[in-house]
């Protein structure tokens, strides 16, 4: 069993050779497309924020903490992570409980805990120690996990889950959830439970709509019809739609976008900032991003199938999907798609915490795809 | 199983492959619909949504054409659009309206007559249309207004150009005024071409000539962001300023002629034989115009609506008065047109007139009576009796043709709006309208110009001029030309209506008969007798109807109000008639001696060659 699972392992060394990268623990190709996108992102958010440079700083000092957490990461051996994952959960949860408790109210909705020297979104962090706990929790044993490893495992996910969601903060709660649900789907679950949870979350949809806040309830009520509330809440939607319909094939050329410069696209630097680069680019432009996008999920989910453990590979598929969630459920809500869920594009879209987490589950998709020397345990 | 604990890496390995490779196969189709949206959007929609972008982003904004000017026929100005000033209000913009008025209030005095206009235009307009709250603002207003903006979202200062008519009263039946467009009138004219005006004609030439005053709207494209603030003109298509009118109404006639009234109320109407063209046109008391612009207060209205002297009312085309004894020369030429009397066949006078076998006796205002008179005499000195005898033997159906003609009865259709046409009774008439049939006597009354007989100031101009021009009716007219705004005039159409061809012997013998009015030594205008030209005239008395019951008792008042009014039409001169006048002096008692002299006056100033002609001319 050994023999065969080190002779996959040696076969799959061929960033072994280059020295630096390898002593820094680099994937090169991940590395060159994030930097690559980010530069994109920082020359669209020029567009999108109108020329204003401090806009443009900001989100370089957080580029430059993504990084630096990026780098960083990389170096801590995929073991240790899984290590510190059950303490890492833990803690997450106390911070939500206590986000509930003492947090701070942005935007209407408590997402922030202030702890002196800065402000801190603990539901982000879930994005990365959800994979990681439940990753932890089924790496152990056989997989597929039995149904009482499963029904913990949904448990896991379920907590921080409706914590977030009790913020209220739909999008990161879908992410979140998300995260945990393609790591239970990459442990190899059977086909039949995944449809029978299909079922079961589409019965729960009434449910749900009981639960939700007069805001959430707008919002998908808009996303079935805009133009039932054209200067309401369907304004978002209906002016995304006509800066990207209007964009056309070739666009209408950067700093050109009349609905982003003219200031009919609302939150066109953060959330919707899918609809300037379709404005301005067009659907040229919108295809070489998503070929570049495509690029990394391929890439992370290649780390995954060539990572050295079961560890390894839950928790590189799962960052990998969980990016693509962010991807396609910004682009969904920008293009009318999907409802208006408050989910940034990643890596381009202005602020949030989300920029770091992202680049640092990129670290440890890096780290999983360059620790390779030591044998599995 | 013994290979329980065992975790069975092979098979763990390829299971996660399937997985990874089911979930890359899930990302590159949603990426596939991702990508199906974004060509629905940006290639099969993108006419669609460029024309709604366009639509987001280019405005177009009317551009207002100035309204043109209006002159009289020496150049002076009648009606000018002066650059003012004016504090709005966006109704929408404002949460608290009254505290935001009090506020502004402590700045620039508001009155409450300003405060009551507008809420009087609040509920006609739309809530986010501007309305002025304060208008024509003087320069240190404007100043204080500018210092406190800030404190003001939805305040604002607007300049525009206002109407404005520096004659006031003395031009204002005639010209009558502009006012903001309302309800009615919004659903009859062109809503594009009146989409950057506020103003519309009212009343007189500003509402009958409205169409060439108000010119064509011009557009311009502008790039507007989501606020609606202009950021640029993209394209720009100016207006056509509306044209000029020239009117042929001599501002020193007008002024001769209101100034003539003295404290009388009454009406003046002269025309140029010529033409046609209105030399002055009077109705007096007026109004100042101006302060209909931007809406007079209900207070000032009310005054002017309840005034006994009922300025509002346009005398010189609305006002019917029995003409009297100046339908007496038309009367005349009828006899002798018809052949029922001749020219020097006499009439005994008694004093009183009684219709074979009745016994009412029909007076003539000379109690002891004229004696043997023939038509000349009858004219000269405005016997009764001989009317009555010619109007009887006339008949009302021929005297209904011939006075028809002179356009007695039906309007005149000068090119004012509002015009009342007299009336010119008949038995069809009566018939109609009384459901009786036509009664002997009043064909005597109708004779001397009573009764039924009505007619306006301009009717008898009218009628005037055309008894000089000997049966030339040319229609009477205010515009004389039309300036477009490249500079090129036009002449307004002068429309002649030909009466019957006369025996121009009648004619003469008429006018003969109207000169000895003013030139014989019996004349009932001979006060007036001109020693530089010749006039032909006649005066008339109207009787006025008893003193209504609402009216409120006031002995002098009303034994003023009760007095009869004076008529008086002439023209002159005589040889070569230039100028027709009629003239009607509210109350003012008997046409010799208070009427001719007001039309004295305004001839003496037209024909004598001090009118302003001269001066113009060098200027």
């Amino acid at each position: 069993m050994r023999a065969k699972a080190q002779l996959t392992f040696h076969e799959s060394q061929p960033a072994q050779a280059s020295g630096l990268l390898a002593w820094l623990h680099i994937d090169l190709p991940l590395l060159t497309s994030l930097v690559l996108l980010s530069g994109i992102g920082l020359s669209i958010l020029y567009s999108a924020g109108d020329r204003e440079m401090v806009l443009l700083q900001k989100q370089l000092i957080r580029l430059g903490f993504g990084f630096v957490a990026l780098f960083a990461l990389a170096q801590i051996h995929p073991a240790n992570i899984r290590r510190w994952s059950p303490l890492l959960y833990s803690v997450g949860i106390v911070m939500l409980l206590s986000v509930i408790l003492f947090g701070e109210t942005g935007k209407g909705a408590q997402r922030w805990l202030d702890l002196g020297f800065l402000r801190f979104q603990p539901s982000e962090m879930f994005k990365l120690t959800l994979p990681m706990l439940i990753a932890w929790y089924l790496a152990d044993h056989r997989l597929p996990p039995n149904p009482t490893r499963l029904i913990m495992a949904g448990l896991f996910t379920l907590v921080p889950v409706l914590l977030i969601a009790k913020q209220p903060d739909l999008g990161t709660a879908l992410l979140v959830g998300t995260g945990g649900a393609f790591a239970l789907f990459l442990a190899g679950i059977s086909w039949r439970l995944i449809t029978s949870i299909g079922l079961v979350m589409a019965a729960l949809g009434p449910v749900a709509w009981y639960f939700m806040h007069e805001y959430q309830r707008q919002r998908v009520l808009t996303f079935l019809n805009p133009e039932s509330d054209p200067l309401g809440t369907g304004y978002h939607i209906i002016q995304s739609k006509i800066a990207i319909g209007s964009g056309g094939i070739s666009g209408k050329g950067w700093l050109n976008g009349t609905q982003s410069h003219l200031e009919f696209l609302p939150e066109r630097h953060t959330d919707f900032i899918f609809a300037v680069i379709s404005e301005e680019f067009g659907l040229v432009g919108i295809l070489a991003l998503l070929s570049l996008y495509l690029f990394i999920i391929l890439r992370g989910l290649y780390i995954a199938t060539q990572a050295q453990d079961t560890f390894g590979r839950i928790l590189a598929g799962s960052l990998s999907l969980v990016f693509f969630v962010y991807l396609f459920v910004n682009a969904g809500m920008v293009t009318g798609l999907l409802p208006v869920v408050g989910v940034p594009l990643p890596l381009i879209s202005y602020g949030g915490t989300s920029l770091v987490t992202i680049l640092a589950s990129f670290g440890m998709l890096m780290s999983i795809h360059t620790h390779k020397k030591l044998l599995p345990t | 199983m013994p290979q329980s604990s065992i975790k069975d890496y092979l098979h763990e390995s390829q299971l996660f492959l399937g997985r990874v490779i089911v979930s890359g196969t899930l990302v590159i189709l949603i990426l596939a619909a991702l990508i199906g949206r974004l060509f629905y959007l940006q290639v099969e929609n993108h006419d669609h949504f460029t024309t709604l972008s366009q639509d987001n982003r280019v405005k177009l904004e009317p551009l207002p054409p100035t309204r043109g000017l209006i002159y009289d026929r020496h150049g002076a100005i009648l009606a000018q659009n002066l650059p003012a000033y004016s504090l709005e209000i966006i109704p929408e913009k404002i949460t608290n309206l009254d505290s935001t008025i009090q506020q502004l209030s402590e700045i620039i005095a508001i009155s409450e007559d300003d405060i009551s206009r507008f809420h009087r235009l609040r509920k006609q307009r739309r809530r986010f249309d501007s309305i002025p709250i304060r208008v024509r603002l003087k320069d240190e207003e404007v100043a204080r207004i500018a210092v406190n903006r800030h404190r003001f979202p939805g305040v604002d200062v607007k300049a525009a150009l206002l109407r404005d008519y520096p004659q006031h009263m003395k031009t204002a039946h005639l010209l009558g005024y502009v006012g903001r467009i309302n309800e009615q009138e919004l659903q009859v004219i062109d809503t594009s071409n009146y989409s950057g005006t506020s103003f519309i004609g009212k009343n007189g030439v500003e509402k009958s000539y409205e169409s060439l005053l108000h010119g064509e709207v011009g557009l311009q494209q502008v790039e507007v962001n989501a606020k609606g603030r202009v950021l640029r003109v993209l394209e720009n298509q100016p207006p056509q300023p509306g044209e000029n009118l020239h009117l042929f109404l001599d501002m020193d006639l007008q002024s001769t002629a209101l100034e003539a009234l003295g404290e009388y109320n009454g009406a003046v109407a002269a025309i140029d034989i010529q033409t046609g063209g209105i030399l002055t046109l009077v109705s007096k008391p007026g109004y100042d115009p101006n302060l209909f612009v931007e809406g007079i207060s209900t207070k000032a209205y009310e005054a002017l609506e309840n005034s006994l002297d009922n300025p509002l009312f346009n005398r010189a085309i609305r006002g019917q008065y029995p003409p009297g004894s100046t339908v007496k020369p038309f009367i005349g030429l009828a006899g002798l047109e018809y052949d029922v009397v001749g020219y020097h066949q006499e009439t005994y006078c008694p004093g009183y007139y009684q219709l074979p076998g009745k016994e009412h006796k029909y007076r003539d205002w000379k109690k002891w009576g004229h004696g043997k008179v023939d038509l000349q005499r009858a004219i000269v000195e405005s016997c009764d009796v001989y009317y009555y005898e010619l109007a009887r033997t006339l008949g009302i159906d021929r005297l209904y043709e011939f006075l028809s003609g002179f356009g007695f009865g039906q309007p005149t259709r000068v090119d004012l709006d509002g015009e009342l046409s007299g009336l010119m009774p008949s038995r069809h008439w009566k018939q109609q309208k009384r459901r009786e049939p036509w009664y002997p006597g009043e064909t005597l009354i109708v004779g001397i110009g009573q009764g039924y007989f009505l007619a306006t100031p301009l009717q008898l101009a009218s009628a005037t001029a055309t008894l000089a021009n000997q049966g030339h009716r040319i229609r009477p007219r205010v515009v004389a030309t039309i300036e477009q705004s490249d500079g090129t005039m036009r002449e307004s159409p002068m429309i002649i209506d030909e009466l019957q061809p006369l025996n121009t012997d009648h004619w003469s013998q008429i006018i003969d008969a109207m000169s000895l009015v003013v030139e014989g030594t019996r004349g009932t205008a001979r006060s007036i007798r001109s020693n530089d030209y010749r006039i032909a005239g006649k005066t008339g008395t109207a009787q006025v109807f008893s003193v209504k019951q609402d009216e409120e008792y006031d002995e002098e008042l009303i034994s003023k109000r009760k007095r009869d009014h004076a008529l008086f039409i002439a023209f002159a001169p005589i040889e070569n008639p230039r100028i027709a006048i009629a003239v009607i002096v509210e109350n003012g008692g008997h046409g010799g001696s208070v009427a001719a002299p007001i039309a004295r006056k305004v001839m003496d100033r037209y024909l004598s060659g001090t009118s302003r002609m001269v001066v113009s001319d060098a200027g």
